[in-house]
């Protein structure tokens, strides 16, 4: 067992990283958002309101005045589609939050989930854990919105830096902490990368992160185990 | 700090579509087998959406991919921090040599 004190520390320590990474993202954001000549009372309302970095930063993208409010909805929806099928993952894993899994779904992005799925694989996710990674998320993601807001002016092209490489190297090494061996794993990630990449090449918008995502889960069906397969021909109806 | 009506409608309806993306799955996993093959793709859900969000970037150009390699190397050794700051650094210097 652990205590709400180790909990809050491993959180701490987890989301660290994800913080450092997301800093520079919100920055970004801020500052871009001015440029569309969205007031930092806006910034604010939309980081805490949508708090979904990657759709954000294409709304703000897609942002002319007056405000393209369906194009904007529409975009949001198809780029956060991906949440159903993580909540669907997580929703297991904090079954025992009870109400307040309905907050927990509201403070889940890319990187609280992923560090609370990879959290699962060793330990149970407990709400110290989840809240502590999801609320320091949230916080700073409205302090560097704001603040890219702010002193946006003094910031140009941090790519220089190679801080826009922070988030794919998080999740490439998070996504090797679900290394299952090459028979499990290996299919699927195979499948995942073919197809985002093969998707993301040729159609529009944030489809090939779904379509990747199938790709991968279907690969763990059609090569799952023998006795994986005769478990589900006894349990099926 | 003024927010404008038509700007603040566009936050609302982005945030509200958000969030029924974020509590639907948890409203439909409850419906979900415990075991068999949508047990088995959700268990690979993790890895598969990591690697479909990353793939393109690591495939985006010659720096990213050598980058992108160097932290699948690092990783399988160093902790997670570690592993990012040397990613991020051969990212940067590669940007500074080559471009």
């Amino acid at each position: 067992m652990t205590t709400p004190l180790a909990d809050f520390r491993a959180g701490l320590v987890a989301v660290f990283p994800t913080v450092v990474a997301v800093i520079p993202f919100g920055l970004i954001l801020g500052q871009q958002a001015t440029v569309k000549g969205l007031t930092v009372a806006e910034i604010l309302a939309m980081s805490s309101i949508v708090f979904a970095g990657s759709s954000q930063l294409i709304a703000v993208g897609l942002w002319s005045m007056p405000a393209p409010v369906a194009a904007l909805a529409l975009m949001a929806l198809l780029v956060n589609l991906r949440h159903v099928l993580m909540g669907a993952s997580l929703s297991g894993k904090i079954a025992h939050f009870g109400r307040l899994r309905y907050l927990a779904a509201y403070l889940m992005t890319d990187e609280s989930w992923a560090l609370s799925e990879r959290r699962a694989v060793d330990k149970p996710v407990s709400r110290t854990f989840y809240f502590t990674v999801a609320l320091s998320l949230f916080f700073f993601w409205q302090v560097s919105s704001v603040l890219g807001a702010l002193f946006g002016a003094y910031l140009e092209h941090p790519e220089t830096y190679g801080l826009d490489f922070t988030f794919p190297a998080i999740f490439i090494a998070l996504a090797l902490g679900f290394w299952k061996g090459a028979r499990r794993t290996g299919p699927v990630l195979a499948a995942s990368a073919v197809v985002a990449v093969a998707v993301h090449a040729t159609v529009p918008g944030a489809w090939y992160v779904i379509a990747g995502a199938l790709a991968g889960i279907t690969a763990a069906v059609v090569t799952a185990p023998r006795e994986v397969s005769a478990i589900a021909e006894e349990t099926a109806p | 700090m003024t927010i404008d009506p038509v700007n603040f409608t566009a936050i609302l309806a982005m945030g509200v579509l958000t969030y029924m993306t974020r509590i639907l799955g948890f409203l439909i996993a409850d419906r979900l087998p415990k075991s068999g093959p949508v047990r088995v793709a959700l268990d690979a859900l993790p890895p598969a959406v990591l690697v479909a969000v990353v793939a393109p970037i690591v495939l985006s150009g010659p720096i990213e991919a050598v980058a992108g390699l160097a932290v699948l190397l690092l990783a399988l050794r160093l902790p997670l921090m570690a592993t990012v700051v040397v990613g991020v650094g051969v990212a940067a210097l590669l940007r500074l040599a080559f471009l």
